[in-house]
């Protein structure tokens, strides 16, 4: 950290001040510059990488991501020896820059509706790649517009007059030497977007533009040179790839939370603001219980997105071994919860950084405070590897599999398990929640039991009214499709459970009982404060009383006067650097104002202390009029 | 035009025309408005082709050209600004020009300054011979005006106001056309008169030169910086050390300081609150309904354009609209979107018979109505800029793209949260507001009309036996009240509690906050709910628009009692079977809803131009608008210097060179 913070090859102006030209010609010269050092200090451990990289870029995107995080994995993982022998040392010394490119203009998640094809031809044995309608143009690969020469494309498989569906093909797109686009080529960026300035997002457009054979990904599939073509073995192996990338992002919703919540928390200390008491001196808006109300729950959110990305993360590893052997039995479950905690967790960090801003009003705003920048630069996570709510329903689709196989007497396992004791309860001619648990608010355990209820019971309702809607209608995906608001709800449902089990779980791994107590306090607040915005679900059935619901209520305001005192040094354990940070209004020195001050006289409006629209519009007009 | 859009226009169930003429309140008013949108859209000096390319000193310039070029435009034509067409020449330009704040600058001497004072700044500042700003908000403190710490200090001897910024802290910051523009400004200080300090007033202070638009002694001034939006304003900064004004220069139509230092006072305070009232309330239909109106344009058309994945097998790939869950998503911000609009024109009445009554130095109606003002101020505001980030995020990755529209609008409705009174504060003054007239209700004193339901509230059971029944507006009215009112009780005797067990008046309502403030959000959703409901009622004359208009605001009313669940379930109001029939109900209404979509957003009638969206023009040609406007991008037309610089010895392997 030290080494890339003080290294002076690193400096550069606020970016706040720059155009979108000039950030991505910084990334690009800082990027250079990362893979030189990298070098030179002998770094290769991808832990270590991800680390420099994070600084030197201060965790911003950054034209190269595609080719060190997508195109250089995609060789090791699907290219053929030979391939790698072609491609990969080139690419190791960036003599290859590589992007990879999937999404097109008209379609995003849903993979199997892309147009891009490659027609094999067997008298040259070449592919000839076409973009054949406007939707079909790659659109928004990152480091494509002006970075890279060379993509991954996938694109629909023609051989012998046969749709073999998506493949992956190395595509030259660039002339080397020149950097010009070759013939058949168009390539450019794709405009100005919320955030990722940096990022030369690009189009890609191919015009029977042919490339030899040998550069379709053949590890796994395979087109002879008669064009004869050969399955995969197994389709699922994708789920690993999926699963880490997704888990990547619970990670980085609990970050750029935890972010976000350092500046604000921070800066709340700072601040004074009005009275609370006639005559005395104006309090800190920390102060405030609307303020605690706003911020306090997020910072439990960030804790608590913290531990389920580990959780995931671990998972993953273990289960990895297995599944290079070949047992691939734990993939569908894992696939199908970090489907719906990537969703769960991206949503509400996407609505908490905004809040964050919200609660430092009129300076939040400002892009000195650093939270704009968090916010644009997290959102698209809502969107990218799998659009939020298509992966709440492949969450539920597991979830109601799961139901009906209870259904049917076979036993289910892992975070699901809960479903067996539905068919127990059958008996009783009553709602199954309805009087499986006396709560008792003070006992995390307790509450755990209290949100395994309420998934139960919302899949449970979510599956009746899907075969409801079966038993009126021919068509499955009709029926599935005006299910699916109630299918969403039971996701979150099951995802809030699995949080809310995976924190409390936590607690009792912490030994320090001073960071134990904490956190069991955040980890009440985490889950009361959940059953006070969902009400509704717990009162419906019978899960929690009115009494209880006041009671909860009650315990989350006293939960804000307790986590009050260490409020700011639960936001300082995140260890934010302050030039991580990039926030006037969340220092760790909290000098707020004379800094705002500082940073505004820098604004490239105040360059000249008249600007120039007052000689051309303003003195004209004023001598006219 | 797009077949897939096209086809949408074909099954309409009304008529498009005559929702638009009435949204706007008569056809003539339609014709009014088309024929300003029109005359500014042809101008090429207002085009907003390149805004979305243009750096900050660029939208700065560009705000200012338009400004100028504006009261050249506005000559030509006819219009004035105090027309009916003025407000059309805002929604055409999309608030993208300069000199806002100079409006505010003569509104707020016109309103606060003597007769004389008008006399010699208005004519000034409307051939603008000087440029005003508004200058309150300081560095540390912004909706807590009694916070302020800019001093004013009259010196006898000079009969002159010396004002200071004492300390970084009171520094001005945040008010537009300061930071470049303003050659004067009005600024809120506190008044100091022999040692004594009389409070927060007003001043005009000239800022910058007359001649060469050069600072004048003792000002520090400029820009604060890039914001998250409102790039082509110049909001600024401002320090005074020790500038002098006269004393004339302190706006004296309520109290004045007279030569000896004597201060006098008269007219009501109250006034002053009605300044912000107006602003709060105009703000509601320019800022936030416009954008969440534009919003839903875009998304909804972009949603029957784009077609991704099957419903069913063998067929085409299903338009995105027809998924329930986009459905789910879009459609209760369209119910929104309409509710506002009319709450909009509720709230015009109630200000317009409450400024009718101040003429005859009434001010009853004023608390009512500073009340209201907050309390919709921050349920709108809130509510519309959750509305458009919704839209924004159904439209997946070209959302994202700047050259979708959705981005500026976002960022810009979000900033309404905050200006004119952060929506927490406001709340909790709708909530004092509120408590004060339970109490009074519960002891018998009369209080407003629109209050008098928080003295009927008592337990009850909600009437409705099958989903049916929920999409009786009186069920569904009746129930947001009971909630209002069970929120509004319980909150006060909360407080009643705390105070009877010692705890001190202001610590208990710190203490009670949170609830006090989700009390006031549910009276303003309770009203919202009802008035829309009642102007369904009185639109019996026609029919087509009635139908659809009542399934918007059924769908309004269900969706909120859908994802309020536990405020209705709370106290039994509404048992769980009931909530089952309302969420029954409620995804019902999607598909009917659904099948008008594109022309309920059509109804709202924004020229392309206006919506400056690839996704959202009428046209549906998406996508080969996007990939147009993509190559005009700056990046594709200018080489960047990265290329050579960096990529080429980096590709070349170079890299030790660098």
């Amino acid at each position: 950290e030290a080494l890339v913070v003080n290294d002076p090859d690193f400096q550069h102006e606020d970016l706040n001040f720059l155009s979108r030209s000039q950030r991505y010609e910084q990334a690009i010269r800082k990027s250079s510059l990362m893979v030189m050092k990298l070098r030179e200090y002998g770094i290769a451990d991808p832990e270590e990488i991800y680390w420099f990289k994070s600084f030197v870029h201060r965790g911003r995107p950054e034209p190269l991501d595609l080719h060190l995080g997508m195109f250089l994995p995609t060789l090791l993982t699907q290219a053929t020896p030979e391939q790698q022998d072609r491609f990969f040392m080139p690419a190791w010394n960036l003599e290859i820059i590589g992007t990879y490119a999937q999404t097109e203009m008209g379609h995003g998640t849903h993979l199997r509706g892309l147009e891009t094809t490659a027609t094999y031809d067997p008298a040259t044995q070449e592919f000839i790649l076409n973009s054949p309608t406007v939707t079909s143009i790659k659109w928004w690969p990152g480091g494509l517009g002006k970075t890279s020469n060379h993509a991954i494309v996938l694109a629909q498989l023609y051989t012998q007059g046969q749709c073999k569906g998506l493949h992956a093909f190395i595509v030259p797109i660039r002339q080397l030497g020149t950097h010009q686009p070759l013939p058949g080529i168009t390539v450019g960026d794709i405009g100005p977007k919320f955030g990722y300035d940096e990022m030369d997002n690009g189009y890609l457009k191919m015009d029977n533009f042919r490339i030899p054979r040998e550069n379709m990904l053949m590890k796994y599939a395979q087109v002879e040179p008669d064009g004869t073509y050969v399955k995969p073995v197994s389709d699922k192996l994708t789920y690993g790839t999926m699963v880490f990338i997704r888990s990547l992002i619970v990670g980085d919703s609990a970050r750029s939370l935890a972010r976000a919540c350092t500046i604000a928390i921070r800066y709340s200390a700072v601040r004074h603001q009005s009275e609370l008491k006639p005559g005395e001196p104006e309090p800190q808006i920390l102060d405030y219980q609307t303020q605690q109300y706003k911020l306090f729950p997020l910072l439990a959110t960030a804790y608590a997105f913290h531990f389920v990305g580990a959780y995931i993360k671990n998972t993953y590893q273990r289960i990895s071994t297995d599944i290079s052997e070949g047992d691939l039995s734990e993939l569908p479950e894992l696939h199908a919860l970090t489907a719906g905690l990537k969703a769960f967790t991206s949503w509400t960090a996407n609505a908490g950084i905004e809040e964050c801003r919200m609660a430092c009003g009129g300076h939040g705003y400002s892009r000195c405070s650093g939270i704009p920048d968090i916010y644009v630069t997290f959102t698209p996570s809502c969107t990218y590897e799998g659009e939020n709510t298509v992966m709440m329903l492949q969450t539920a689709r597991f979830l109601v599999k799961s139901y009906t196989q209870v259904n049917s007497g076979q036993q289910v396992t892992g975070m699901v398990s809960y479903l067996n004791d539905l068919s127990r309860q059958r008996i009783q001619p009553q709602h199954v929640a309805a009087r499986t648990v006396t709560v008792r608010i003070n006992d995390p355990v307790s509450l755990v039991e209290a949100y395994k209820a309420r998934a139960a019971r919302l899949v449970e309702a979510a599956a009746k009214n899907l075969q409801a809607e079966l038993n009126h209608r021919k068509s499955k995906e009709d029926a599935w499709n005006r299910t699916s608001v109630d299918l969403v709800r039971a996701s979150e449902a099951h995802c809030h459970y699995v949080i809310v089990k995976l924190f409390t779980a936590k607690l009792s791994e912490i030994s320090n009982v001073a960071v134990r107590a904490v956190l069991t306090d955040l980890c009440l607040l985490y889950a009361l404060y959940g059953i006070s915005k969902n009400t509704g679900d717990f009162l419906q059935v019978g899960i929690l009383m009115d009494a209880q619901i006041t009671q909860v209520n009650q315990r989350v305001k006293e939960l804000l006067a307790i986590i009050r005192p260490n409020a700011v040094a639960l936001v300082d354990s995140f260890d934010f650097h302050d030039v991580h940070l990039g926030s006037v209004l969340g220092r760790y020195d909290g000098n707020v104002y004379e800094n705002l001050f500082e940073w505004a006289k820098k604004s490239p409006l105040n360059k000249t202390e008249v600007h120039e629209s007052f000689h051309k519009h303003l003195k004209p007009m004023q001598s006219k009029l | 035009v797009n077949p897939d859009l096209a086809s949408e226009r074909q099954t309409a169930s009304f008529s498009v025309e005559s929702l638009t003429a009435w949204l706007d309140g008569g056809a003539e008013r339609t014709r009014m408005r088309r024929a300003v949108v029109e005359a500014i859209e042809h101008d090429p000096t207002f085009s907003r082709e390149n805004q979305y390319f243009q750096s900050q000193n660029e939208r700065y310039e560009a705000a200012v050209r338009k400004a100028v070029y504006l009261q050249k435009k506005m000559h030509e034509m006819g219009w004035t600004e105090d027309g009916p067409e003025y407000k059309y020449i805002y929604r055409a330009l999309a608030g993208d020009v300069a000199f806002l704040l100079h409006r505010i600058f003569m509104r707020s001497i016109s309103m606060l300054g003597s007769d004389k004072q008008i006399a010699k700044w208005i004519p000034l500042a409307s051939q603008y011979q000087i440029i005003g700003s508004y200058a309150q908000t300081e560095l540390g403190h912004g909706t807590y005006l009694q916070g302020l710490e800019t001093t004013a200090v009259f010196d006898t001897a000079a009969q002159e106001f010396i004002l200071n910024t004492p300390k970084i802290s009171a520094m001005k910051w945040w008010p537009g056309d300061m930071g470049r523009s303003a050659t004067h400004t009005v600024v809120f200080a506190q008044l100091y008169i022999h040692g004594k300090c009389y409070g927060i007033h007003p001043f005009i202070v000239q800022i910058r030169s007359l001649q060469d638009h050069s600072l004048c002694p003792g000002i520090t001034a400029g820009d604060i910086g890039p914001k998250m939006s409102f790039e082509h304003a110049d909001n600024g900064f401002l320090m005074l050390q020790n500038v002098r004004i006269p004393r004339e220069n302190m706006l004296n139509k309520f109290c004045e300081v007279q030569p000896d230092g004597n201060y006098v006072r008269w007219g009501s305070q109250k006034i002053n609150y009605f300044t912000m009232t107006t602003v709060r309330i105009s703000l509601i239909s320019d800022e936030v309904v416009v954008p969440v109106m534009k919003a839903c344009t875009i998304a909804i058309r972009y949603s029957v354009v784009r077609r991704q994945s099957k419903l069913k097998p063998g067929e085409q790939e299903a338009k995105i609209l027809d998924y329930q869950t986009q459905q789910e998503k879009l459609l209760p911000q369209l119910a929104a979107a309409y509710a506002f609009h009319f709450i909009n024109d509720y709230l015009q009445e109630l200000f317009n018979r409450a400024y009718e009554e101040i003429q005859t130095k009434n001010f009853d109606t004023l608390p009512e109505l500073h009340a209201f003002s907050s309390g919709f101020k921050a349920m709108v505001t809130q509510y519309c800029t959750s509305a458009v980030e919704i839209c924004l995020r159904a439209c997946g990755g070209h959302g994202y793209s700047l050259l979708s529209g959705l981005p500026s609008l976002y960022t810009k409705i979000f900033a309404s949260c905050i200006y004119e009174g952060e929506n927490t504060i406001l709340l909790l003054q709708t909530a004092r507001f509120l408590i004060k007239c339970f109490m009074a209700a519960s002891t018998g004193q009369p209080v407003p009309p629109s209050v008098t339901y928080l003295a009927a509230g008592k337990p009850g059971k909600c009437p409705a036996q099958n989903k049916l029944h929920f999409l009786n507006p009186d069920i569904y009215t009746e129930a947001y009240q009971h909630a209002a009112a069970r929120l509004v009780s319980s909150a006060a005797a909360e407080l009643q509690n705390l105070i009877q067990s010692g705890v001190k008046k202001h610590d208990a309502w710190n203490q009670c906050a949170v609830q006090l403030a989700q009390a006031a959000k549910a009276h303003c959703h309770y009203i919202t709910v009802k008035n829309f409901a009642e102007t369904v009622e009185k639109l019996k004359t026609q029919a087509g628009i009635q139908k659809i208009m009542k399934h918007l605001c059924d769908l309004f009313a269900l969706h909120g009692i859908f994802s309020n669940g536990g405020i209705f379930l709370h106290d039994g109001y509404i048992s769980g079977a009931q909530m089952d029939m309302v969420t029954a109900s409620y995804l019902d209404l999607l598909p009917v809803i659904r099948k008008d979509a594109v022309p309920l957003v059509d109804a709202f009638d924004f020229t392309d131009k206006s919506l400056n969206s690839a996704l959202g023009s009428y046209d549906g040609q998406v996508y080969q608008r996007l990939y147009e406007w993509a190559q005009k991008s700056p990046t594709n037309k200018q080489m960047s210097p990265a290329y050579e610089r960096y990529l080429k010895p980096l590709l070349q392997n170079k890299l030790s060179k660098l």
